[in-house]
């Protein structure tokens, strides 16, 4: 298990297989990914004329330790925690979703057209009847890539991606159009839910859309690691040879597990018009399902380190959003995230592989 | 409606499919040696930027499109390095790109927007070609750069099908276990495939902000990135259908745009989504033909070559 | 047929972790000759072909080709010393065509790909040969055989005068032999030099001049074919004394547990790998399969635990159809599988111990009541089975990986015996473990038959075979060729039938003999 480059000059470099994925690198890897973005990223920060190390230290101070901050980071966590738990779900049977912003949208899209279309409705009803819609939305477009997916071996990263761009076309032009509230002016915006559609506030500004996401978090650590079900998807994951062995059913893991990755983000998006927003409006989703999937690189796809990721995340876009008062692009945010996921993806590999120089054998 | 309607959308079909095309043949030329490049809409925009802040500096076009094609090709170089070297996930890795890329485009054109380019691609109509009817105004009216693709495309079709290098690069993406045996060196080839790719794909950005548009605005490649790469596929990894394919998508972008004008009652929304609907069926429609036939990608598309793994 | 030494290597020593691949090894090919490298599975003749052809570097030794020492660091100094060779794998790109593969990668061709030119050079030197092949075809084309030509031709193009095959005839039918060896032959008489790998005797009688054989790393005899026996070389190639007997009483039983009636099966390149297959194993019973490996064994234990569906035939199981069961309905069936793939497919490496020892039976009841697991009765049930059968490891959290092969192996038999099976299909079950572990796994073997169990054993190891064994069935080319029992009588029979020898009456052991 010897790969090698050869060399003209006395040297042989090697990557040499590891007997066992490193323990201690393996955990170093998310911190010495950040530590480098925050790097690079300072770099830019510079470039840009200002102080890197200042410009650090006020964005963490108002996402963690302002209380305004810090709601504005809880709020902004709960998308990203349940959309990261659903791409960290795709992600560990190697199903690469990375349309869970287009699950987003159409989750709102469903859980909108639920609420507009009853008004009336009582908060026990219509809630949980959103939540339904906007997850059975999510997982139906979803499975528009599965289907292809399990059946034709079609390639799920570009087609979950080009339905990115049709739902947003389509809440924007529901937004536009039938569903334009007449008394808007104009402006891209639906009717208002009623009352009894939003989620209600748990503590200040911080919905109870964070007892959902931390709600999911649990259940999904309880599913993957204490259920039957959870086992077969963990087995698949580590190895589709020893999961055929073990006679489980790949093909219908494969549409399950997209459909409730798609429901998961589906959710997200119904908690965000629910709770923030209480209507549909095109581009209310800052990005939320890529940045999901950088929560799920950083976790490892584990629940637990979700949460924490998507925190870190959430605290970096608020504070990202602060610091554009003095004058940073918020663009500095979203060139962090590519840059923590460059370092964790060329980090990875000294997890499994090490590195050695040797002189070049003889005789 | 008239000839002049059909030969407005033929037109505009050219000059929308253009930097579809650029782009496809740069993502074409990765995948035939086997690497996917999912950072292409990254690079179109980082070419894009960097083409209109070269010109909007220099007021030399050419200028602002070669140093579109260095940083495309910058962006590309990270790209082969994490996913050859490293060993890195392709796909996720091309994602990244793309994320950083559009961060980063963002960032750097910000003093841009809005701001009017001295001096941009001009149309220039060909003498003689261009006087041919109807065709004339279809494909002998554009700009250079237009121009420009249709040497490339027989280039790269040259290129793969009649010379050796070629048909190393050819190997390589089929089967690098017997490419690696008569000692072409797999991981080259596939760098420069990589990074010549970015180019043309940081090209086929520039020409949205060159000539097109021609104007900057945050992420305004839109996703032509990701049907550029849907294109590859389309085309069956061949130059001339990706031509083909890529006038073809153009052509529902640019129809899409025309019939709000003729005023058919279709939300403009929903035209927009055309070319991706589109484009999602007609890979599905690919990859079941390519089961069915022995068409299909490069064998060894998105795998690792290791010789002594066994 | 000159006997000036083409190739001489010397003291060829190559280690791998874990084991030695060559041990000084003494190889001398002449010029003009047909030399055949014997040996059984694991005897080291592909790791002496690599090294010949500059894929592996020898910890020791030295090579001399035409009387010059040389260096073969890649596989294009191997080229340029002359030294081509065809592996059992081709290295052929699919969709392009013969003269597009013959010729990749030669920089000496130019940089325009001139099909016309190329086209005639390769037709004449495709003559001067006398191997026809058409250059415009596309390799998916071809048939196994005609690929093998192109190969064959991709050497010759390069200049190649040391030829060497490795196990040429694998995928060949009879007629495509003789028409290779037809060709070989030509090409020894025009002062090449041609090796080929095997572990086919009939074969070696029939065409090779000379032939060395290799056992265990080590290189054993060299003989002329006129001058030595079948008989001699099936001894030198296999040849051991045996290992200590395992008391068993005899079979008692004459339930027939596990039957297959004519089953064939494809294997993964769309070939037969089956061709008509039939046995039956009795309660209590161990049948082993004898042969080399890549005669159909993998595919049989795929076929009869579900993994590989049948084009032809029944299986039977305990008296019910189960030929087109799903591995799901096998494994609650009671059959068991030790497959060959410990680490890829029998185990996680990157799960714990527990999570291992539930891989099939997560699904039980007792363990999982409803949906969820009942972790403490998984642990409690891991826990008795790491202390039953003597597993070590640090604590049964730790990942797989950790373990030693014996333990490993130890695990993966815990893990499949302790479902109470009916059948274990157990697919080289000590390959690469120590004495030690040799031993206990062989013990919990035969006190599993003794219990009533039936066992489908298959293993490259005959002292292995005939300790265990009831029974030996000899797989060769998908056929079995015979069914013998499995006394020391039978040790030269099989020995020849596992090189493919077929001799008339050998069909006749169906029946438990006691």
């Amino acid at each position: 298990m010897l790969l090698s480059t050869r060399k003209q000059s006395g040297f042989v470099i090697r990557w040499e297989k590891r007997l066992e994925p490193s323990q201690q690198i393996t955990i170093a890897i998310p911190i010495v990914s950040i530590l480098l973005a925050l790097l690079v990223g300072g770099v830019v920060i510079l470039a840009l004329g200002f102080n890197p190390l200042a410009v650090y230290r006020s964005m963490l101070a108002h996402a963690f330790l302002s209380r305004s901050g810090l709601m504005d980071t809880a709020v902004k966590a709960i998308p990203l925690i349940l959309a990261g738990l659903g791409v960290a779900l795709a992600f560990r049977m190697l199903l690469w979703n990375i349309g869970a912003e287009g699950q987003i949208y159409v989750g709102a899209l469903a859980a909108s057209g639920v609420a507009l279309s009853l008004p009336e409705a009582p908060a026990y009803v219509i809630l949980p009847a959103m939540m339904l819609a906007g997850m059975m939305a999510g997982a139906a477009w979803a499975l528009l890539a599965a289907i292809p997916r399990a059946y034709l071996g079609a390639n799920e990263t570009i087609i979950t991606l080009l339905l990115n761009y049709v739902a947003i076309y389509w809440v924007d032009h529901l937004v536009f159009g039938p569903w334009r509230d007449p008394g808007a002016l104009g402006f891209p915006i639906t009717r208002a839910f009623s009352s009894a559609a939003r989620l209600p506030m748990l503590i200040g500004r911080i919905h109870v859309g964070i007892l959902i996401a931390l709600a999911a978090a649990l259940l999904f650590y309880a599913i993957l690691y204490h259920s039957r079900w959870g086992f077969e998807v963990r087995v698949i994951g580590e190895s589709v040879l020893a999961a055929r062995y073990a006679g489980m059913n790949i093909e219908r893991n494969i549409i399950l597990v997209l459909m409730i990755s798609g429901g998961l983000a589906g959710l997200a998006g119904v908690t965000e018009i629910s709770a923030i927003h209480g209507r549909l409006q095109t581009g209310f989703s800052p990005g939320y399902g890529y940045t999901a999937i950088i929560v799920a690189s950083l976790a490892a796809m584990h629940p637990g380190w979700v949460v924490v990721a998507s925190f870190l995340l959430s605290g970096l876009l608020v504070g990202g959003f602060s610091m554009q008062i003095a004058g940073l692009p918020l663009a500095v945010v979203s060139m962090l995230q590519g840059a923590i996921l460059f370092f964790l993806l060329g980090s990875s590999v000294f997890a499994r592989y090490r590195l050695t120089f040797r002189r070049k054998e003889g005789s | 409606m008239d000839y002049t309607f059909y030969l407005a959308v033929l037109t505009a079909s050219i000059t929308a499919g253009t930097p579809l095309l650029y782009a496809a043949l740069g993502e074409l030329l990765a995948e035939r040696s086997g690497v996917l490049n999912l950072g292409v809409e990254g690079m179109m925009l980082v070419g894009a930027v960097t083409g209109f802040m070269v010109t909007a500096v220099t007021g030399n076009p050419w200028l602002g499109a070669v140093s579109a094609m260095m940083a495309g090709g910058a962006l590309a170089f990270v790209h082969a390095f994490l996913s050859i070297t490293m060993r890195a996930n392709q796909v996720v890795t091309g994602l990244a790109l793309t994320l950083f890329g559009t961060g980063f485009s963002s960032l750097i054109g910000r003093p841009f927007i809005g701001v009017p380019l001295p001096a941009t691609f001009v149309d220039i109509s060909v003498p003689l070609l261009s006087q041919i009817p109807w065709l004339g105004q279809v494909f002998f009216m554009h700009d250079p750069l237009v121009y420009v693709t249709y040497f490339l495309v027989p280039l790269v079709w040259v290129f793969l099908y009649w010379t050796r290098p070629g048909m190393n690069v050819q190997a390589v993406g089929e089967d690098p276990a017997a490419a690696d045996a008569v000692g072409i060196n797999v991981n080259l080839v596939r760098y420069v495939c990589v990074v010549v790719g970015g180019m043309l794909a940081g090209l086929g950005g520039a020409y949205l902000t060159l000539a097109l548009a021609p104007v900057w605005l945050d992420g305004m490649t839109a996703g032509r990135g990701w049907i550029a790469i849907a294109l590859v596929i389309f085309a069956v990894w061949n130059p001339l259908r990706a031509m083909a394919g890529a006038y073809l998508f153009g052509g529902v972008a640019a129809l899409g745009f025309r019939i709000q004008i003729i005023g058919l009652p279709i939300s403009p929304f929903v035209l927009q989504m055309m070319p991706y609907i589109f484009t999602i069926i007609v890979l599905i429609f690919v990859t079941y033909q390519g089961r069915v036939k022995r068409l299909g990608a490069p064998g060894a598309l998105g795998l690792h070559f290791d010789r002594e793994e066994r | 047929m000159g006997s000036d030494a083409a190739l001489i290597m010397r003291g060829i020593t190559k280690k791998f972790p874990g084991v030695v691949a060559n041990s000084q090894v003494e190889f001398q090919a002449w010029r003009g000759e047909i030399h055949a490298l014997l040996g059984e599975n694991g005897a080291g003749k592909s790791t002496l072909m690599n090294v010949l052809t500059g894929l592996y570097w020898p910890d020791e030794g030295e090579i001399l080709i035409d009387g010059k020492s040389v260096s073969l660091r890649t596989p294009r100094d191997a080229a340029k010393a002359g030294v081509g060779m065809v592996h059992q794998h081709f290295r052929l790109v699919g969709p392009f065509t013969v003269m597009a593969n013959i010729t990749l990668g030669m920089r000496s061709e130019g940089f325009w790909w001139r099909p016309q030119l190329i086209q005639q050079k390769i037709v004449d030197l495709s003559a001067s040969y006398g191997m026809l092949i058409d250059p415009c075809a596309k390799i998916w084309q071809l048939s196994v055989g005609e690929q093998q030509r192109v190969e064959i031709m991709k050497l010759l193009y390069r200049g190649a005068q040391i030829l060497i095959l490795d196990e040429p005839t694998a995928v060949l039918t009879p007629q495509e032999v003789k028409e290779l060896f037809r060709n070989m032959r030509r090409l020894a008489d025009s002062g090449k030099t041609i090796i080929f790998i095997t572990h086919k005797l009939h074969e070696v009688m029939a065409y090779a001049d000379r032939i060395t054989v290799l056992r265990g790393g080590r290189s054993v005899a060299v003989r002329t074919t006129t001058a030595t026996t079948v008989q001699e070389l099936a001894e030198l190639m296999v040849g051991r004394d045996f290992m200590t007997d395992i008391p068993k009483p005899p079979v008692m039983s004459e339930d027939v547990l596990l039957q297959l009636a004519n089953v064939s099966a494809l294997n993964d390149k769309g070939l037969p790998a089956l061709r008509n297959v039939s046995f039956s194993i009795h309660r209590g019973e161990i049948l082993a399969f004898a042969g080399v490996a890549g005669n159909g064994q993998r595919e049989l234990a795929e076929v009869v635990t579900g993994l590989r569906p049948v084009t032809a035939g029944q299986i039977w199981l305990d008296g019910k159809n189960v030929t087109s069961c799903s591995v799901r309905q096998i494994i609650d069936a009671k059959v068991s599988h030790i497959p060959e793939d410990r680490k890829g497919m029998g185990l996680i490496p990157n799960m714990s111990v527990i999570e291992n020892t539930m891989l099939k039976s997560y699904r039980d009841p007792a363990i999982c009541p409803g949906w969820m697991l009942d972790h403490k009765a998984i642990r409690a049930r891991a826990q008795k089975l790491v202390a039953a059968f003597g597993i070590k490891t640090a604590t049964i959290d730790c990942p797989v990986r950790l373990m030693s092969g014996g333990n490993l192996q130890r695990l993966l038999l815990a893990r499949e015996i302790s479902a109470t099976p009916d059948v274990i299909v157990a697919i080289y079950p000590v390959r690469g473990l120590d004495v030690a572990a040799t031993e206990s796994i062989h013990q919990l073997l035969v006190e599993q038959r003794n219990q009533g169990t039936s066992i489908l054993l298959v293993s490259e190891d005959l002292d292995e075979i005939f300790k265990l064994a009831d029974r030996v069935a000899v797989i060769y080319e998908g056929q079995i060729v015979g069914i013998l029992p499995a006394t020391r009588d039978s040790l030269d029979d099989v020995g020849m039938m596992m090189a493919g020898v077929k001799r008339k009456g050998w069909r006749r052991s169906d029946v438990a003999i006691n």
